[in-house]
């Protein structure tokens, strides 16, 4: 059985990767998963400078999700590629960095450091955090800041590069051919979408922001649709996440037309479920008859039903 | 390593109408469990409760022979995990992911051991007290809740030779108000030659009134935190404290890792 894929140039040994900012930096983690055993793991969003993020609280609870707004706390680039890209590197992991900025020219330094350092595999571009004020989402949220993001990038770095998109705008599908017009080498798609949650016992926010992110798998059949719309738009691979929890729903995004899924959310639930993801596709490529799973991608079948019941 | 066991519920009291102490068979997470540390629990199947819920270990339970078979959590209602928590029935399995951080360090004696709980921040201290007296650290329990009703385990901490000074907010059992206010007068009384080592659990209130007032007569205190927890394992960055690091600037620490037990005098008190 072939479990691997590809996203571009890079090649996976499975489609299944540790999702940005739901993983921490990869080595929270060693000690309860195999790292060289997943497809991939998006470290948590990297700016140039370290940051604080946010006061607590900084998630709270909704029906089958959650509402995060952590801020992008993080130890900055430069500390990534001393305390954090050796281990990695040790333990054999596929890196994909997350990388932020709050200009293009922040994002252009960031893609150059990393070019350099030894044992990242991939760049992926956070246009799409929707708990900053600045950088990030406004990239997202324009067509031409993310085709000015990705184009500024690609001259500076021959690692493949994967955009994330944000799902908090009309049309994903039409950001997703600027990233391919802009010479992006995937899309990774959807980041949170934006949400409230207040107290009506004190009528404040239950969230330090105010707003934040919503994950989980509240969020899981909008995402599915997303990746279906922008399937039908661009030709460049397609990595899909939002609310994956167990096998069949990293199935559902890949048959949707996800070359290569994220899970993230599910993670904090059951950190030991990347060996079960992997046995669940398995088992489902044993009951079908699929030898590579790169085969079921895009394989959605949408033609009309026959014998429909139609109401006259 | 943290073990995630699939943990049958061997017991529920209830102990009021909010509060119950629920004992799982864990053999192997009760083995590895040092004082201060916690376990993830999630309650229910499905995703609605979607996330596991931080609980401290309450106590380790162990057969005959003295060997660990599992371990209690002491629970109080007060969302959706922890009415299930509170409803939960033997024979149910319950998902606890543990060890988890970063637990008490145990003094030595002579120094005394001076343990602050508030209300369900009672639960780190029970296997603390037990360490403690193994190693024959004289030990008092300040313990405040709203009244006589919620104050819980006495006669076990009694039984560990642990002195008790008890505060509810209605003088129905012990001194009336806060507990931190016979902390203040004994912290006053102590010889300063005498060394101490505070210990602290409970409401945010109560712990930046133990370690405001542990730190203004100079004595060390470490206090376990409870914050929204995502993972527990260092992965969301969801637990943050605020602590300054020692170069004049603040950092938010994850309490999932760097504690659940911190150094009172680091952590910025809002």
């Amino acid at each position: 059985m072939d479990l691997s894929v590809r996203i571009g140039s890079l090649a996976l040994k499975n489609p299944i990767i540790a999702a940005s900012g739901c993983f921490g930096y990869g080595v929270e983690y060693a000690d309860v998963v195999d790292l060289e055993s997943l497809g991939g793991i998006a470290v948590k969003g990297l700016f140039l400078a370290e940051r604080e993020g946010h006061p607590a609280p900084r998630i709270v609870e909704t029906p089958a999700g959650m509402l995060n707004a952590i801020g992008l706390q993080g130890i900055g680039v430069r500390r990534f590629i001393h305390e954090k890209l050796p281990e990695l590197r040790a333990r054999k992991a596929i890196v994909i960095v997350n990388i932020c900025g709050t200009t293009v020219d922040e994002y252009v330094e960031l893609a150059r450091i990393l070019s350099d350092a030894e044992g990242v595999a991939a760049l992926e571009l956070n246009i799409s955090c929707p708990n900053i004020k600045e950088g990030g989402i406004t990239f997202g949220c324009s067509l031409r800041g993310t085709f000015d993001v990705v184009s500024a990038v690609r001259k500076v770095t021959g690692l493949p590069i994967l955009p994330k998109l944000t799902p908090n705008v009309t049309d994903v599908a039409s950001f997703a051919r600027a990233a391919e017009e802009a010479g992006a080498d995937a899309v990774s798609l959807v980041n949170t979408f934006l949400a409230m949650v207040i107290d009506v016992e004190t009528r404040r926010p239950k969230i330090s922001n105010v707003v934040g992110g919503l994950s989980g798998p509240a969020i899981r059949p909008i995402a599915v649709r997303m990746v279906y719309e922008c399937r039908q738009a661009v030709k460049i691979p397609i990595v899909g996440m939002g609310g994956i929890a167990n096998a069949r729903d990293a199935l559902e995004f890949m048959i949707a037309g996800a070359a290569a899924v994220q899970v993230g959310t599910a993670n904090f639930v059951d950190p030991f479920i990347w060996p079960k993801l992997f046995g669940g596709i398995r088992d489902y490529m044993q009951r079908h008859q699929i030898a590579r799973i790169a085969d079921i991608v895009g394989t959605v079948d949408t033609r009309a039903r026959d014998n429909e019941w139609i109401s006259s | 390593m943290p073990i995630d066991a699939a943990a049958e519920v061997i017991a529920n009291h209830p102990l009021s109408t909010d509060y119950n102490v629920l004992a799982l068979a864990a053999p192997a997470i009760a083995a590895a469990a040092a004082p201060g540390q916690f376990v993830m629990v999630k309650a229910g199947a499905g995703h609605d409760p979607l996330l596991r819920r931080p609980f401290s270990v309450f106590e380790v339970l162990r057969d005959e022979r003295g060997a660990p078979t599992g371990i209690s959590l002491l629970n109080k209602r007060i969302g959706v995990s922890t009415d299930l928590i509170y409803k939960a029935q033997p024979g149910e399995r319950i998902a606890c992911l543990g060890p988890l951080g970063r637990p008490f360090t145990v003094v030595d004696s002579p120094t005394e051991a001076w343990m602050v709980a508030g209300g369900v921040g009672l639960a780190p201290f029970a296997t603390l007290a037990e360490a403690l007296r193994a190693r024959g650290v004289r030990s008092t329990l300040f313990y405040g809740a709203r009244r006589a009703q919620e104050l819980f385990h006495l006669d076990f901490f009694r039984g560990l030779g642990v002195e008790l000074v008890l505060t509810t907010e209605d003088g129905s059992l012990g001194e009336r108000g806060r507990v931190v206010t016979p902390l203040e007068r004994r912290l006053a009384a102590q010889s300063a030659a005498a060394p101490v080592m505070i210990y602290a659990c409970g409401p945010e209130g109560m712990l930046a009134a133990a370690a405001t007032t542990a730190a203004r007569f100079d004595r060390p205190c470490q206090v376990s935190v409870e914050r929204i927890m995502g993972c527990g394992l260092g992965g969301c960055y969801s637990c943050v404290v605020r602590m300054r690091n020692g170069h004049g600037g603040l950092h938010h620490v994850r309490s999932c890792i760097a504690g659940p037990v911190l150094p009172g005098n680091q952590i910025v008190w809002d």
